[in-house]
């Protein structure tokens, strides 16, 4: 299982992203190697279709569940027609080493 | 052209191929050339043919209006019949649909997720793998925000009778107090911006 975290930063410290599509970093992380690679968002400033252009770099790294603080109306069936689990958090003081212990029960 | 409101159909779910190739001669050079049909004409077809819903009992499951109905279903039969005649392959991606995907909230972790899978049942919170979920209605006008009102409502396929929705119990097991009918999930239609139509 792979999961995509959307992170302010490149460090294991960084708070989660509140923003799905212009956020500044997805941590991919592969539950079953234990493998985590940070991804600068390289859509972060498209004016328009960041979401979309972000779920299809997803798929190519076979992201199947994705996690940040929201999801816009747009990109949400995107994420729905490429059977990508979503996951929110709502709470910005996450970090992004406490959401990989989390999903270590894996 | 000012941009339009562009209405987002339901569907159940996503067709379980990409699409369809034919075969024998004289069809190797139409390959390259498919007809592409849209998903909500994908799942007028099916509640229509397969589910063997009337055109009213299905436009109430897409969640639009009969004629509106009647007009993806009637382009849906067209498209088939050309690429049976044509010896065209069919694809079917596209359109202005979402997926139904039912929310969840956690109570361990309190993350909310949607379960991408509807054949498979919810056990445990995809985050901290805790089995304390339960079902959650997201607010259906401003993305995945989660809202305590729910929009949901379950309503009669025979009659149009609404009942509230019960997170967590499928509509299609409800049967209508007034008219004993089939129940179906009924939901607030969704709109987006569309630049063309
Ligand atoms: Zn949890
Ligand atoms: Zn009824």
């Amino acid at each position: 299982m792979k999961a995509a975290i959307t992170s302010t930063g490149n460090t294991l410290d960084s708070l989660l992203d509140q923003h799905f599509g212009r956020c500044q970093y997805f941590v991919v992380y592969d539950t079953d190697s234990k493998s985590i690679e940070f991804l600068p968002n390289p859509f972060k400033t498209m004016e328009e279709g960041a979401g979309y252009s972000v779920v299809q770099l997803l798929v190519s790294k076979g992201v199947n569940k994705v996690i940040s603080g929201e999801f816009g109306l747009k990109v949400k069936p995107i994420l729905d027609s490429h059977k990508i689990q979503m996951i929110i958090i709502k709470d910005p003081n996450k970090r992004i080493n406490g959401i990989l212990e989390l999903l270590n029960h894996y | 052209m000012s941009p339009k409101l562009k209405v987002l159909r339901r569907v159940s779910g996503p067709p379980p191929i990409k699409g369809f190739r034919p075969y024998g001669e004289a069809t190797n050079h139409r390959i390259a050339d498919p007809v592409n049909l849209l998903y909500e004409e994908y799942e007028a077809l099916r509640l229509s043919d397969y589910e063997r819903l009337n055109h009213h009992q299905a436009s109430v499951v897409m969640g639009v209006s009969r004629p509106t109905f009647t007009r993806i279903y009637a382009r849906a039969l067209q498209k088939i019949a050309s690429a049976f005649v044509e010896g065209r392959q069919i694809s079917i991606e596209g359109g202005k649909i979402f997926f139904d995907s039912d929310w969840f909230r956690c109570a361990d972790c309190s993350c909310y997720f949607n379960n991408p899978e509807k054949d498979k049942p919810v056990e445990q919170c995809p985050l901290c793998g805790s089995q304390q979920v339960s079902g959650f209605e997201m607010e259906k006008t401003s993305g995945t925000r989660p809202s305590e009102v729910s929009y949901d409502e379950c309503v009669c396929t025979v009659c149009g009778f609404e009942i509230p929705h019960q997170p967590g119990k499928p509509c299609n097991q409800e049967i209508c107090p007034q008219c004993n009918g089939a129940m179906r999930r009924k939901k607030v239609l969704e709109f987006s911006h569309q630049k063309k139509s």
